[in-house]
């Protein structure tokens, strides 16, 4: 045992931690991760089965992934296809065709992008040729040429389904949900969406040609499955090359799971999202803070990286606002208060700053209008106020309607924390009656 | 040997780096520590905000420059087609390579950037993280909708090991899409604190001066302006302006650099004075400092706004002036006003008023043009034709913007109008026709 032991190779602490690095921040940022999606075996089993049956048996089909942000769609999609390409029988049989709504913004992009990916005549390089009309025709042709028995499959992914819905007639799926329903080429339709009512989106010919088979990714782990998903996201693999760092790493892990103030971070965490992109973002903020003299996350890097990811942006922008501004912030407050909600315009809220000035100010010197003027467009800038109409150029920007876009809360908040606040534009904030 | 700040970074570089940046050590940390090593991955996109002037692109441009990571700064503001942004990113990462073999299409989508940028990536790959600098991310909202979720996740999309940094003033909340999009890691740049700002300031002296002394000047000047302005650039423009004049009691001797009360008493009044004139532009900076060298008084000048009295005609003075008075008068009280010899009206009654708030905090209200015609026959003492003249110069007032029609449904039958100036400038009006007009203003009585 020893001996083998002995055998390892030991690396220095520097280079294990970099090793550490560049493993993890695969996994957070680039979405490589050592286990498959996690909690979904029987959407996986089915959605394996379905695209084998395209690959193999040359059945058209057609299905939509919905789940919301960071559900692990695409993960879920891209195990499969990983795992479909490592059949012999699949392989060198399927054509993949892989779209986004977010590239593909138009029809004509998208034909222009399938004919590229299917290597077709009309391809030269990397140009492809023909106008829209052509490129379908063809496209249309070369697909319908083909029957179930002879032509290879092809497999479309179409991430970001919804927004290919909102392209015009929606041809795009219009063609390819009706070859997928009639005898023609095999191909196989799978949709990313992370909308619920995508179905309602599609023209009634077009959703008549959709199968209707819908895989959901509805998160269903409870508090200790996220808790294990934790663990295994941070382990180190059994092939690092130290072992013995990555078995001390492995147990600071279930320490650190085990941790009753990490784990009251990451319950809170749980709390407000089970969806893994934003655990992979805490724990990068907490990968971060791992260094040398530092060589494992510990609960104090997790509270910290919680409290980056959960501050208040508008408490932030509140705080380094003047002492002119929060003044007409908390007037406008006021205003708010007494109208309910009415809109109110520039002339209201330096009448109101006025009597404050009049009646009870000593911090506070009297400031020119212009001067209060400037200080109110900085908060419009910064998109605090907000125009009731849009800027329109012909009325006069004093008596321009305007809303207020924070809490009563935020403001009274951001108030007591504000650094060297005037007790008496503390005090004017807080009474009732301005 | 002691541990390396950063790995990954030359520690001498480093310390250069927290030198030339001063009182942003956290945030440099912060991000350095994000980055990790070059060759690591970072997280695909960062979204940093913080007021104006709180270092944001300073501090992420001398940090990439000076560690010598591939970057593309591209500012959204220059950027009024999305094509334009694309080619200054595939130009500075891809140099050549990039212009002469294959060009973007004349109207280039989102879709032929990322293939392009994979076609170069295959012959180029990152041998470290790539940073894209979205200076004024806010612009991109107004963008194609499909473009700022496409550079959130463009890490995903182009498969490369490339990060794209926000900077804004505005907060991520008012950036995310209706149906969401990948979440970039937020990160707040704070305003600097009055400390800060002191030791900013103090760090540019004047040559011919002490440091202890430009010190106490900076000290004078963010006890004026501080709680006016917390803009670091507005205030190192207004101590450069105003520094002649805080050394020429010294400079003809009638103080000494320990008179600090002396050399206050004599600046105070100056910045009190800059801050209606240079901070709003009411006076350029150069008539500014040649009216110091000129030891003229400052309030000679004039500034922008009390250019704004315009020469008019004499009808279209009293036509301006009636349609201020309807503007802001409420209609039932026009008898009172207007007419000579309009009955009983009760002073009591009439001087109830039934709305709290005046018309000069409401704005100006709509009237007919047949309004605006009465009160213009009544208040102009001779008598009036109603030429095409005089019509005309009522158009031509909406054209200067004096006047601004409301409604565009029919420019003849009975248009309606607004008046769309200050009581300031009506008043200055009146008075060369001499009319008092409020006397005839319903807020006034």
């Amino acid at each position: 045992m020893s001996k083998r032991k002995s055998k390892d190779i030991h690396l220095p602490a520097g280079e294990c931690l970099s090793q550490v690095q560049r493993l993890l921040r695969e996994r957070f940022c680039h979405q490589q991760l050592p286990v498959g999606p996690f909690g979904f075996e029987s959407q996986h089993k089915h959605l394996l089965e379905l695209l084998k049956r395209t690959a193999v048996h040359g059945e058209s089909n057609s299905v939509l992934i919905v789940g919301p942000r960071g559900a692990g769609k695409s993960m879920l999609l891209n195990c499969v296809l990983k795992e479909l390409m490592e059949m012999n029988e699949v392989k060198k049989n399927i054509l993949l065709v892989q779209l986004s709504g977010l590239l593909q913004t138009d029809d004509g992009i998208a034909l222009k992008e399938i004919t590229r990916q299917l290597n077709l005549e009309n391809v030269v390089g990397d140009k492809v040729f023909g106008s829209f009309a052509e490129n379908l025709v063809f496209l249309l042709e070369a697909l319908k040429k083909g029957d179930r028995s002879s032509s290879r499959p092809v497999l479309f992914t179409l991430d970001e389904f919804d927004l290919f819905a909102h392209h015009k007639n929606q041809t795009l799926l219009y063609n390819l949900l009706d070859i997928s329903q009639s005898a023609q080429t095999p191909v196989a339709v799978v949709g990313l969406t992370c909308r619920l009512d995508v179905l309602e989106l599609l023209e009634k010919r077009v959703k008549s040609r959709f199968s209707h088979r819908q895989i959901h990714l509805l998160s269903a782990v409870d508090f200790q499955g996220f808790l294990r998903g934790v663990e295994l996201q941070l382990r180190l693999p059994p092939d690092f090359p130290d072992r013995r760092f990555a078995e001390d790493w492995n147990a600071g892990v279930e320490a650190l799971c085990e941790d009753k103030s990490a784990e009251a971070v990451l319950r809170k965490h749980f709390n407000s999202s089970k969806d893994f992109r934003s655990l992979h973002m805490l724990l990068m903020l907490a990968l971060s803070r791992v260094t040398v003299s530092n060589p494992a996350i510990r609960p104090a890097d997790l509270l910290e990286a919680s409290r980056l990811c959960t501050s208040d942006a508008k408490a932030n922008v509140l705080h380094g606002l003047s002492i002119l501004e929060l003044c007409l912030v908390i007037a406008m407050k006021h205003l708010n208060d007494v109208y309910e909600g009415e809109p109110f315009n520039f002339q209201m809220v330096h009448n109101e700053f006025k009597k404050f000035l009049q009646r009870k100010s000593h911090s506070v010197h009297n400031f020119e209008k212009p001067v209060v003027v400037k200080a109110f467009e900085h908060l419009q800038e910064l998109e605090l106020i907000k125009p009731m109409d849009g800027a329109s150029v012909r009325s006069q920007k004093e008596y321009q309607l305007v809303k207020l876009m924070l809490d009563h809360t935020q403001i009274m908040e951001a108030l007591q924390k504000y650094p060297q606040c005037p007790t008496d534009v503390k005090q004017w904030a807080t009474s009732a009656f301005g | 040997m002691s541990a390396p700040l950063h790995p990954g970074y030359a520690d001498d570089r480093v310390r250069l780096l927290i030198e030339k940046l001063p009182c942003r050590e956290t945030q440099l940390n912060t991000l350095l520590a994000l980055m990790g090593e070059p060759e690591q991955y970072c997280y695909p996109s960062i979204f940093i905000y913080g007021h104006r002037a709180t270092g944001k692109s300073y501090v992420i441009q001398t940090l990439l420059r000076e560690l010598e990571l591939p970057h593309a700064v591209v500012s959204c503001v220059e950027c009024v087609s999305a094509g334009i942004l694309f080619e200054q990113v595939l130009l500075s990462f891809f140099g050549s390579a990039y212009s002469s073999s294959n060009a973007l299409p004349r109207k280039p989508s989102l879709s032929d950037f990322i293939r392009l940028y994979r076609q170069l990536c295959v012959q180029f790959p990152a041998t470290q993280t790539r940073y894209i600098i979205l200076d004024k991310a806010e612009l991109l909202r107004d963008m194609d909708a499909n473009l700022l979720p496409g550079f959130l996740r463009l890490q995903e999309l182009v498969e490369d090991n490339v990060t794209v940094i926000l900077l804004s003033e505005i907060v991520w909340d008012k950036f995310r899409p209706n149906t969401g999009c990948f979440e970039p890691l937020l990160l707040h740049f704070p305003n600097y604190s009055k400390a800060e700002l002191q030791q900013i300031l103090a760090r540019d002296t004047h040559p011919s001066y002490s440091p202890e002394l430009y010190s106490s000047y900076i000290n004078i000047l963010l006890g004026v302006f501080y709680s006016v302005c917390r803009d670091l650039r507005e205030l190192r423009h207004l101590a450069a302006l105003n520094f002649p004049k805080f050394c020429e009691p010294l400079e003809t001797g009638e103080a000494k650099e320990k008179d600090a009360h002396k050399l206050w008493r004599n600046i105070e009044p100056q910045l009190k004075k800059a801050m209606q004139t240079v901070y709003l532009r009411e006076v350029s900076s150069v008539q500014w400092e040649e009216q110091q060298s000129a030891e003229g008084e400052v309030a000679e000048l004039r500034g922008l706004s009390s250019h704004d009295h315009v020469e008019l005609p004499y009808y279209s003075k009293y036509l301006l002036i009636a349609a201020y008075l309807a503007s802001y008068n409420p209609a039932r009280t026009d008898r009172r006003f207007f007419l000579k010899h309009h009955g009983k009206i009760k002073k009591t009654n009439f001087l109830k008023k039934h709305e709290k708030t005046s018309n000069h905090l409401l704005g100006p209200k709509p009237f007919p043009l047949d309004r605006l015609l009465a009160i213009f026959y009544s208040v102009v003492d001779s008598r009036v034709a109603p030429t095409a003249s005089v019509f005309a110069q009522i158009s031509s007032l909406v054209t200067l913007q004096l006047l601004s029609q409301v409604s565009h449904d029919d420019q003849l039958d009975a248009p309606k109008y607004k008046c769309a100036v200050s009581l300031d400038f009506i008043r200055a009006i009146a008075r060369t026709v001499g009319f008092d007009v409020v006397r005839h203003l319903y807020d006034f009585l």
